[in-house]
């Protein structure tokens, strides 16, 4: 019963019908947390002992590098079930995961620069934690590039798939570049072994934000994605239908 | 599994471990060359460069800032924990700068010993707190230290000492 529910998604009528149904849900439901999420982050949580109001930056910055982080990890799985069973929906996902990953990157990558000007003194710096981000927005940047030099379409999602694979490395090398290196970021307030190292009615916004930003990616990853099979099946009887021609 | 399928998924875990692997030996190997700052000890030890611009990281000596009168020429000391390098620099400091704070700062080291910076950043911590919350552990002496160990660039010591497994302090 489950495995044929799964199964059937695999097909790109179902798939663009169900995606359009998920994505309404996912939307409402990260319309509210964000909206929650803010109201706690700008308006309950208290300011900063040491750097006043200016970190509230953090409701935006965070969870926007984490699901950067995240969506690349799901474009790689998406990318290799792509490579294997040779999914168009797997592929469609692939692709449309490389821009809404970008964009998330750019988000926290200028949130990041906005944040860092008062507190560190500077817009940016050459440290690994900010490169290793800059390497991965180029990924993201190299996959839609690869995708659009080649003419075939089937080959085009291979080809970025192997991309995405080899890329996958850049995450971990973001993750612990704080640990590795001497960087002036500092390191990781939440995401680490032992407890977090923030007042509690700092963190509920900041979880929050961070469910309402991963729901909102996981809606803009199935909008993409339709829009993408769409035209991909543009020739195709069902694609007509839906489209209303 | 369908044959051809698997021989495709090994492919993908080939070229997953390959890359792990040779990412992983790279990184080992430039390990040293990726410091974003030298640490007081390292140019205490003279492995930085003299008369070359480069960065120096650490905390700010308590008591050790002196500011000109009439002019923004500030000099301080900076610390790992165990040498300590006097900075000058003319221009205005970050928001953050304070003595027991992390910096750091970019410049060339003279002849004399004395580092001239030519820009000073402010590195802040992973702690976030409401300002009650820090006089009241400030008062109860259970305030998070700045970590020294940031700043000591002994190799591979921050690895092996990070949060991963000392855990929060108390």
């Amino acid at each position: 019963m489950m495995l044929r529910y799964l199964h059937e998604w695999g097909s790109p009528p179902v798939f663009y019908q169900r995606a359009g149904r998920w994505q309404r849900v996912l939307w409402t439901l990260a319309a509210l947390l964000i909206l929650a999420g803010l109201w706690g982050g700008l308006v309950l949580a208290p300011a900063d002992y040491e750097q006043g109001q200016v970190y509230r930056i953090i409701y935006i910055h965070v969870p926007a590098a984490w699901v950067a982080m995240f969506a690349y990890v799901v474009m790689a799985v998406t990318g290799a079930i792509g490579l294997i069973w040779r999914l168009k929906v797997a592929e469609v996902i692939t692709s449309a995961g490389a821009r809404t990953g970008a964009s998330f990157t750019i988000l926290a990558l200028a949130t990041g620069a906005i944040w860092g000007q008062p507190t560190w003194g500077t817009w940016w710096v050459w440290d690994a934690r900010l490169t290793s981000v800059l390497v991965l927005l180029f990924l993201y940047l190299g996959f839609i590039a690869l995708e659009n030099a080649i003419e075939d379409r089937r080959n085009a999602a291979r080809a970025c798939a192997i991309l995405a694979l080899v890329g996958l490395v850049n995450i971990p090398i973001i993750h612990f570049s704080v640990y590795w290196w001497n960087t002036l970021h500092q390191g990781p307030t939440v995401a680490r072994l032992s407890a977090p190292a923030i007042h509690i009615t700092m963190l509920v916004p900041l979880l929050l934000m961070a469910l309402g930003s991963m729901l909102f990616y996981a809606g803009a990853l199935l909008s993409w994605g339709r829009a993408l099979m769409l035209e991909r099946e543009r020739s195709s009887r069902w694609a007509a239908r839906e489209a209303g021609v | 599994m369908h044959p051809q399928r698997k021989r495709r998924l090994y492919g993908v875990l080939f070229i997953v471990i390959g890359v792990g692997i040779a990412t992983a030996l790279t990184m080992t190997a430039f390990r040293e060359n990726l410091l974003f700052f030298f640490s007081p000890s390292q140019i205490a030890a003279g492995e930085a460069p003299v008369e070359r611009t480069f960065r120096a990281g650490g905390l700010v000596v308590e008591d050790s800032v002196r500011r000109e009168q009439d002019s923004t020429e500030v000099s301080f000391e900076l610390t790992d924990g165990a040498h300590s390098v006097r900075v000058f620099y003319d221009g205005i400091l970050p928001d953050l700068f304070r003595e027991g704070q992390g910096i750091v700062a970019m410049g060339q080291l003279g002849q004399d010993g004395v580092f001239r910076a030519s820009q000073v950043l402010a590195k802040h911590d992973e702690n976030y707190m409401p300002p009650e919350v820090a006089e009241a552990l400030k008062a109860a002496g259970k305030m998070p230290q700045h970590e020294m160990k940031q700043y000591q660039t002994d190799g591979y010591s921050r690895e092996n000492d990070s949060d991963y497994e000392s855990g929060y302090r108390q």
